[in-house]
């Protein structure tokens, strides 16, 4: 079967800069999927694409088994929820949501029901009658989600959903987005520059740089195994190692990277070959004493941040190598470890990830 | 020394404030006084050419309070009815006509390219800065019968003899128009530069023609530039009566006109200002409602605008 939504070889020119570089993607229904990446890296472009707001250069892009080149963004069965909401000033809450269902000529006594019924899914019941300038952040941007969702499109765009929350407001908005999403069953397609944002929400993140997908994966498998260098940046902290395959056994590889390092070997490496090792932060263990680990580097302590549930270290090791390291604040463990102290950096040859640039 | 403060500091708002009041009431307010007084004294020859209001004479403070004036222009309110209703008449045609140009071109000016706008809008400008009279008789020169357009029109053959320009109803707007387009261009581009191109796209992405988005979204939200702009033309060019006499023809009797005759012609003070005070209550109450309205929905604005700036903060962490 083809996919719900499928994006072929889509090139978009600005002039002489190329907004999106011959990108092809395909969605599948009910998903929700994340475009990830920094700003002005074509996300947006995509995005208004999708939504009929820019025309494409060249490439199609088909939504249900429909292309839509020649659909205008009024016809299709899409809608958006901006990052600035967007909500028309001068209309009630209740006005803004049936905006949509009074362009498709809908019956006066249906909007009311479905007004109702979409007020209840974003829980602003009795909100009806408050003008934008009344309502919190929060509960604007709850509006714009129910405005979007009233024609029951097969496909929603989310251009940065959470980005104007304040942090607190943000985690419950979260949680919330994707129950709305499991309890309707539409496509989303949200576009963020937020990794934390894109991993808590998406169920696949396609991560774009420069107009292009550089890696398409899940939460866990984008964090865990990083395709390249950039991505495993761009996604969460981490520490880089430059280094050397020296040697091969038992399905380990030896690197030297000023320090000696064991890596699980996870094919296409050869002796010889230069590589970039990336370790996460929270997968290196810090100790007073030599850890259980394979890999055991000693260290002292450069810098501590508290940050509640952990504390963020920069460790120094031997020939000036750096490694950042998050600790979590346990009980009944030894007293976390301070400035200056000195000890060992251990972490498991499985957590060590190798990429080839 | 800390903690103190001079004089100056601590009423330095007040003198910023007190300073175009004074000059407002001294200017603006004292001479209206002065306007509504006359207009219940009786004329007399001399200068003033009107009967004190009130004074001190032999027989200590008297007063003069009379509304003859007021009966006088009741009586003979037929004549000016037609001077009154020709006023209001081109006052709102051209309104409406400026309005008909200003909205596409201050539209234009909104969306064009920022770089571009200072320049379009000192375009607009521009007329304001050499003398409206000169602008007119340019005008006068143009649509005259051997002006430069019937020369034009006749050369190139278009036309066998010179159209009649002058002296219609076409040269007296066109006046209009070339006077007081810039002011209703303003107030029109400032409402629509604050317009969020989004709300546009959402109109758009929920269904909406463009049609349909310009009756629901564009002119709800510009419908406060609509106003002050309409009240800036409207109110000025009731008393206009430069523009139709050079441009119009003789029957085109003006109350602006009737006002000048009757205080310097008629040297009747007290019944033009009779007539003057019934003017500014005819057309100030329907006004100042309609400023009413607008200063609600430039509150509203604010409020929105202010709540935006305090519970949104785009792109914070």
């Amino acid at each position: 079967m083809a996919p719900f939504i499928r994006i072929e070889n889509v090139t978009r020119r600005f002039g002489d800069v190329v907004a999106v570089d011959d990108l092809s993607l395909d969605i599948e229904k009910a998903e929700l999927f994340c475009l990830l990446g920094a700003s002005g890296c074509g996300k947006t472009t995509l995005l208004r694409m999708l939504a009929g707001f820019e025309t494409v250069d060249s490439g199609r892009i088909e939504i249900d088994g429909i292309d839509m080149a020649s659909v205008p963004a009024a016809a299709r069965p899409v809608n958006i929820m901006f990052q600035n909401y967007a909500l028309f000033p001068h209309m009630s809450v209740a006005n803004n949501i049936a905006y949509g269902l009074r362009r498709a000529r809908m019956a006066e006594s249906e909007i009311r029901t479905r007004v109702e019924e979409l007020l209840r899914l974003v829980r602003l019941t009795g909100m009806d009658d408050r003008r934008p300038h009344q309502l919190s952040g929060g509960q604007r941007q709850r509006v714009a989600l129910a405005r979007a969702l009233a024609r029951r499109p097969k496909l929603l765009l989310l251009d940065e959903p959470l980005a104007a929350l304040d942090k607190k407001l943000r985690e419950d908005t979260q949680f919330e987005l994707v129950d709305i999403q499991e309890k309707l069953e539409t496509t989303f397609i949200v576009v963020t520059h937020d990794q934390e944002e894109a991993m808590t929400l998406a169920s696949r993140i396609g991560v774009m740089d420069a107009g292009k997908l550089v890696q398409v994966d899940s939460p866990r498998q984008l964090y865990d195994r990083p395709g390249n260098r950039f991505i495993a940046d761009f996604l969460g902290s981490v520490s880089f190692l430059d280094g050397i395959v020296t040697g091969a056994k038992d399905g380990l590889l030896e690197i030297d990277a000023k320090i000696p390092v064991l890596a699980l070997d996870p094919g296409g490496f050869s002796v010889g070959q230069p590589v970039s090792l990336a370790i996460r932060p929270e997968k290196i263990n810090l100790s007073r004493s030599r850890g259980k680990a394979a890999n055991n580097i000693p260290i002292s302590i450069v810098d501590m941040a508290f940050t509640g549930v952990a504390s963020n270290y920069r460790v120094s090791g031997p020939n000036g190598i750096m490694l950042k390291t998050t600790q979590p604040n346990q009980r009944g463990e030894d007293a976390p470890m301070e400035w200056e102290e000195q000890g060992f950096a251990s972490f498991d040859p499985a957590d060590v990830v190798l990429l080839q640039d | 020394m800390m903690g103190q403060t001079t004089w100056l500091q601590r009423n330095g708002r007040r003198i910023v404030v007190a300073l175009p009041l004074i000059w407002l009431i001294v200017f603006f307010f004292l001479p209206l006084i002065e306007v509504a007084q006359t207009s219940f004294t009786m004329p007399r020859r001399g200068i003033p050419p009107f009967e004190p209001l009130w004074g001190f004479g032999k027989d200590g403070f008297f007063t003069n309070f009379n509304l003859e004036n007021y009966a006088l222009l009741l009586e003979y309110w037929q004549d000016y009815l037609g001077p009154a209703g020709n006023s209001i008449r081109l006052a709102l045609f051209s309104t409406i006509i400026c309005l008909v140009f200003a909205y596409p071109m201050a539209w234009w000016i909104a969306r064009s390219d920022p770089r571009q706008r200072a320049m379009l809008l000192v375009l607009v400008m521009l007329p304001f800065w050499t003398s409206s009279l000169l602008r007119i008789y340019a005008l006068i020169g143009l649509l005259n019968p051997n002006g430069f357009i019937n020369t034009m029109l006749l050369f190139l053959g278009v036309i066998d003899a010179p159209l009649r320009m002058m002296q219609t109803d076409f040269s007296i707007y066109m006046g209009m128009l070339l006077t007081y387009l810039p002011l209703m261009i303003l107030p029109l581009y400032a409402t629509m530069i604050r317009l969020d191109d989004d709300l546009l796209d959402a109109a758009a992405d929920l269904g909406a023609g463009r049609v349909a988005v310009f009756r629901t979204v564009v002119l709800p939200l510009t419908m406060p530039g609509i106003i002050a702009g309409s009240l800036l033309v409207f109110i000025p060019a009731v008393g206009e009566f430069v523009i139709p006499a050079l441009l119009g023809g003789p029957d085109q009797m003006m109350i602006g006109k009737v006002l000048w005759t009757e205080f310097f012609r008629s040297r009747d003070w007290p019944v033009a200002s009779a007539l003057a005070v019934l003017l500014l209550i005819i057309l100030a109450v329907p006004i100042i409602y309609a400023r009413y309205q607008d200063g609600r929905t430039t509150a509203l604005d604010q409020q929105y605008d202010e709540a935006q700036q305090n519970d949104i903060k785009p792109g914070a962490a």
